[in-house]
This record gives structure tokens, C-alpha cells and sequence, in this order.
């Protein structure tokens, strides 16, 4: 074999996973639509529940307190809900097949749109609090507090990132990994999210109390104004825990599968 | 001889569908190896085995020495693949595609910058090497996918199609940065459906067709599987032609061409020529290839 051709030592699982996820925020941040549309749609929607829906939900006017905590992770959602389109839309072009045949743990490429995507919508919940401060929203939690609330944030974010990454690897085109990705934005609305879920029909309460967005939102209102906590912080934990071992293997699995289909 | 290729009775199925029935290729190392056949032969199928991507269901193969499905880590050491698709960041420059690939490839910071400023050159992508490739044209982008694939100068290079859908100065120009791969030393194995492109560019071409191999040779030994000459009639009234095979010799072509006289329109003319790669595939595989006139 020519001599001058030796090959290079393979880079290292760390350096992977940083060029992939500077890949992906580079990308994130070129396609300014997107990222515009991930921060300006929950601002809409908090403004829309707060003013169109607030006084009929909460005519005392302190409907900004209850539904901020719903709406930031309800941010999280439509930011998250990307990374399914982005991770399916690299399955389907032959760049995966160019990793794939690279000396490296192609999977890498998914673990870099997860990054971005808890880069995204960090920022995004961060807007989220300064316009919700601007409208009303008056939390009292401490330093430590609000450092655990984006603890829960983070948790949170990175789960339906995850789950919305295993989406991107299943679904058969981007375009259907974008309609797949709307059946978890429902989750949030069937919480107690934005009304209280003894308000809700005797039925529904079940779904409501058995979800995982309801014990995270009740641990940030919990965090950040001071109602009861409670057991909803080690639920919220465990809900998130479990899920993203299994977001975590039905990615590994899906992205064989996947990644071997013609 | 050293192989760099080595594929003994490669089978592969897609459900009921067998796109691969038993094919055995030997490629030196240092030549490049074309593999020739109509769309749906199973020449991406090849591609996609000896690249790793895929496991045969049968036969085997071997790349730089190593097996494709036991050897694998060995064999993604050794090969680098350009797809029949662009796999290029749109949204990247082909500055940033290349320093990623190089990263990836291993190289440090300052040794990525530096090859990739080198392949810029060398594949005449300097000025353009900030915009975003999505503003780039089909060949430039060909261009920026070769020259991703050359970061890490992997000793065998796999090309499927590599200029389908480029125009045709494009192409010449992908031809010669081919061949002065093959210069540099390495083993190339490429797909085409042009039967130009693999008279040009192989030391060896395989015929694909139902996933058997059908013929296979050197350009010349291949032509000289259909005899001499060609007798080409064309009618330009009526625009037709046709191709029939001959020795060459004065008697053939005249006992050839007195049988048809009386059935022929008065206007058509006669041609006698060296056969084409076009005439050996169609002979070979029965059916007309794109090029062909009937």
C-alpha cells in the first residue's frame, strides 16, 4: 500500500461530539425562520393566554403567575419538536451514509442536534421569562431556587429532545417527522398546565395527574412562587429519568435500523 | 498482484427482490474499476456493501485486506465514499464542510485548516469557499463532495455515479481530477451508467445487469467481444439507425450488406467503424442503453 497514505488515529469520542454539535448550532443559527419562529411562538402563545384568555380563566387578573410555568415548558415542546425534522432530514440525505462509513460512532450526529436543540430553547425559555416578567409574572423564588427550576427546565428540555430524536430516526420523511412530533405537543394542554386539573371532567383528571408535564410544571411553580412541592419533584425526576433511557435505546436501536435501510 | 478489492460470490436480497446474485470483482490496488450497468443493475447496492453499510446476505469481500463485515472498523480506515448524492451541508461553506470532515477525520485544528485550504485549490473551490454551498452549481457541488472525501486520504475511494446529472464540461473536468487520483496511487472503484465515462476513465470494467456480473474486461477486450467492426445504417428521412456486428472483413461486410440492399430506402447511408461501448452493452445486456438510437 503507498506509504504516504497512512491513515489518521480516529479523533476521540469528546472531539466527535464537539464537531457535530458545533454542526448543529451552526445550522440552527443560519436557519434564522426556524429560530426566530422558536422564540417568537411561545412569547405569542404566553401573550395569548395571558390577555385573551386570562380574564376568563382567572378573572382576578394573576393568570401570568399560574400559566408561565406551563408555557415555558410548553417553549420547550415546539423547540424540541425541530429535532425530529432536523434528525430525520439527516437520515435522508446521504451525509449519514458518508459518517457511516467514517471511523467514528455515527450516532454522534444525533447527540449534536440534541445539544442544539437545549441551546435553542434555552434561550427561548429565557425571552419566555423576560416578557412574562414584563406581563405580570411576579416569582419570589431565591437564587438556589431558580437554579433548580432550571435544573427541571434542562431535565425537561432534554427528555422530549430525546424522544423527539427517536421521532426524527423512525419517521419515513422529514415532513412526517414533523406531523409525528405534534402528538407530544398535546401533552402540555392535558396537564395542569394552564387551569387547575380539579377543574377538569372526572375522566380527564387521570390522564392529567398521570403525565409528566404536570408534576414538572407544579415543581417550577412550586420553585419559583412558592405553592406546595410536594412529591411532584421526585415524580417529575423520575418521569424524565425513565423516558430518556428509553428515548435513549429506541434511538440507539431506530438509528441501526434505520441507517441499514435502502 | 495485491487486491485492494476482493468480492467472491456476493449475494444480497431486498425482500422477495434479489438485487445481487453471486458476483465476484478483483481489483488491483492502484487501478480504478468501473462497474457498468442500466439503473436498478445493483451497482448502489455494491456501493453500499463494500462500504459497510449494509451487510451481504452472501459471498464476501474484502477491502485493503480486511473483511467488509468482520473487519469493518479496519475498513472504514482504509476507504472514503462519495454518494450518488451530494452528502454536503447546504448551509455550510465548503470551507466549513471540509474543516468538519477533517476534524472528523482526526486532524487537529491547524492541520485541518491546512488541508482544507489544500483541497480548496486543488479543486479550484478557493473563491467560493465562504458562500454557503446551497448557492453553488451542480458540478462545484460534486466538486465540494470529492474534495470532502479526499480529507483523510483513505487508500480506496468509492464513487457511485459520479457525474449523473452534470453537464458535460463538468464532467470532463470530474474525469481529470479522477484520473490524477489514480496517479496519486489510489485504488478507485465507480459506478456509471455512461458507457463514455468507463471507456474513459477504467483500467477494468464490469457489465452489471440483474445483478449478475455479465462480462468483464478491459475496455479494448470488451469491444473486441463483438468483433471488428460495426456496420451503423442511418436513415436521416426517417430517423432511424441501426448497428449490426462484423469481422471486418471486405467479404462479411459485403455479404452483410447485399442480403439488405433490396430491403433498405434508398436514402440510407452506411457507416463501418471501431464498435463503441455502446454496441458491447447492448449486445451484453440485451436491452438499448440511454444513448442508443433504435
Amino acid at each position: 500500500m503507498n506509504k504516504s497514505l497512512s491513515p489518521l488515529a480516529p479523533p476521540s469520542y469528546a472531539a466527535t461530539n464537539a464537531v457535530f454539535i458545533r454542526r448543529s448550532l451552526t445550522l440552527s443559527l443560519r436557519n434564522t425562520e426556524s429560530l426566530m419562529m422558536s422564540i417568537i411562538l411561545p412569547v405569542m402563545l404566553m401573550l395569548l393566554f395571558t390577555y385573551v384568555c386570562g380574564g376568563a380563566i382567572a378573572p382576578g387578573g394573576d393568570y401570568a403567575n399560574y400559566v408561565v410555568p406551563g408555557i415555558i415548558l410548553l417553549c420547550a415542546g415546539y423547540g424540541a419538536a425541530t429535532t425530529a425534522v432536523d434528525v430525520s432530514t439527516d437520515m435522508a440525505n446521504g451525509i449519514i451514509d458518508r459518517i457511516r462509513t467514517m471511523p467514528i460512532r455515527s450516532l454522534f450526529v444525533v447527540t449534536g442536534h440534541v445539544a442544539a436543540s437545549l441551546a435553542r430553547n434555552l434561550v427561548a425559555s429565557g425571552v419566555v421569562i423576560a416578557v412574562a416578567l414584563l406581563v405580570g409574572f411576579r416569582p419570589n423564588g431565591s437564587f438556589v431556587e431558580w437554579l433548580a427550576a432550571l435544573g427541571v427546565i434542562v431535565l425537561f428540555i432534554l427528555t422530549l429532545t430525546w424522544l423527539y430524536a427517536a421521532i426524527g430516526l423512525v419517521a419515513g420523511s422529514p415532513s412526517a417527522a414533523s406531523g409525528y412530533g405534534f402528538i407530544l405537543l398535546f401533552l402540555p394542554y392535558l396537564s395542569s398546565a394552564f387551569v387547575p386539573i380539579d377543574t377538569m371532567p372526572h375522566w380527564l383528571r387521570g390522564v392529567a395527574s398521570h403525565q409528566p408535564i404536570t408534576p414538572l410544571i407544579e415543581t417550577i411553580r412550586g420553585l419559583l412562587l412558592g405553592t406546595p412541592i410536594g412529591d411532584h419533584a421526585w415524580i417529575g425526576a423520575a418521569w424524565c429519568a425513565g423516558l430518556i433511557a428509553i428515548a435513549l435505546v429506541w434511538c440507539g436501536f431506530a438509528f441501526k435500523k434505520r441507517a441499514g435501510r435502502r | 498482484m495485491k487486491f485492494a478489492i476482493e468480492v467472491k460470490g456476493l449475494r444480497k436480497s431486498f425482500g422477495d427482490q434479489q438485487v445481487l446474485r453471486g458476483v465476484d470483482i478483483a481489483v488491483p490496488e492502484g487501478q480504478i474499476y468501473a462497474l457498468l450497468g442500466p439503473n436498478g443493475a445493483g451497482k448502489t447496492t455494491h456501493i453500499i456493501i463494500l462500504t459497510t453499510l449494509v451487510a451481504a446476505d452472501g459471498g464476501s469481500a474484502r477491502i485493503a485486506g480486511y473483511d467488509v463485515a468482520a473487519e469493518s472498523g479496519k475498513v472504514k480506515q482504509s476507504i472514503s465514499l462519495t454518494g450518488q448524492f451530494a452528502a454536503v451541508d447546504e448551509m455550510l461553506t465548503a470551507e466549513e464542510n471540509l474543516q468538519m470532515m477533517c476534524r472528523l477525520s482526526g486532524m487537529k485544528s491547524a492541520e485541518a485548516k491546512r488541508r482544507t485550504a489544500e483541497l480548496l485549490r486543488q479543486f479550484d473551490l478557493t473563491d467560493a469557499a465562504r458562500k454557503r454551498v446551497k448557492t453553488y452549481s451542480g458540478g462545484m457541488r460534486r466538486r465540494v463532495d470529492l474534495a470532502i472525501s479526499l480529507v483523510a486520504s483513505r487508500p480506496v475511494l468509492f464513487l457511485d455515479e459520479p457525474t449523473t446529472g452534470l453537464d458535460t464540461v463538468s464532467r470532463r473536468a470530474l474525469w481529470d481530477i479522477i484520473e490524477r487520483l489514480k496517479a496519486s496511487g489510489m485504488t478507485i472503484f465507480l459506478t456509471t451508467q455512461y458507457l463514455e465515462e468507463a471507456d474513459q476513465l477504467a483500467d477494468r470494467i464490469g457489465v452489471i445487469n440483474g445483478g449478475r456480473l455479465v462480462a468483464e474486461g478491459t475496455p479494448t477486450e470488451l469491444k473486441a467481444r463483438i468483433g471488428g467492426e460495426v456496420i451503423e445504417l442511418t436513415n436521416e428521412r426517417e430517423q432511424w439507425s441501426r448497428t449490426l456486428a462484423t469481422t471486418g472483413s471486405a467479404q462479411d461486410i459485403g455479404r452483410i450488406l447485399n442480403g439488405l440492399a433490396a430491403s433498405l430506402p434508398p436514402d440510407t447511408q452506411v457507416t463501418i467503424r471501431r464498435p463503441s461501448m455502446d454496441d458491447v452493452f447492448i449486445a451484453l445486456t440485451h436491452q438499448p442503453s440511454e444513448v442508443s438510437v433504435s
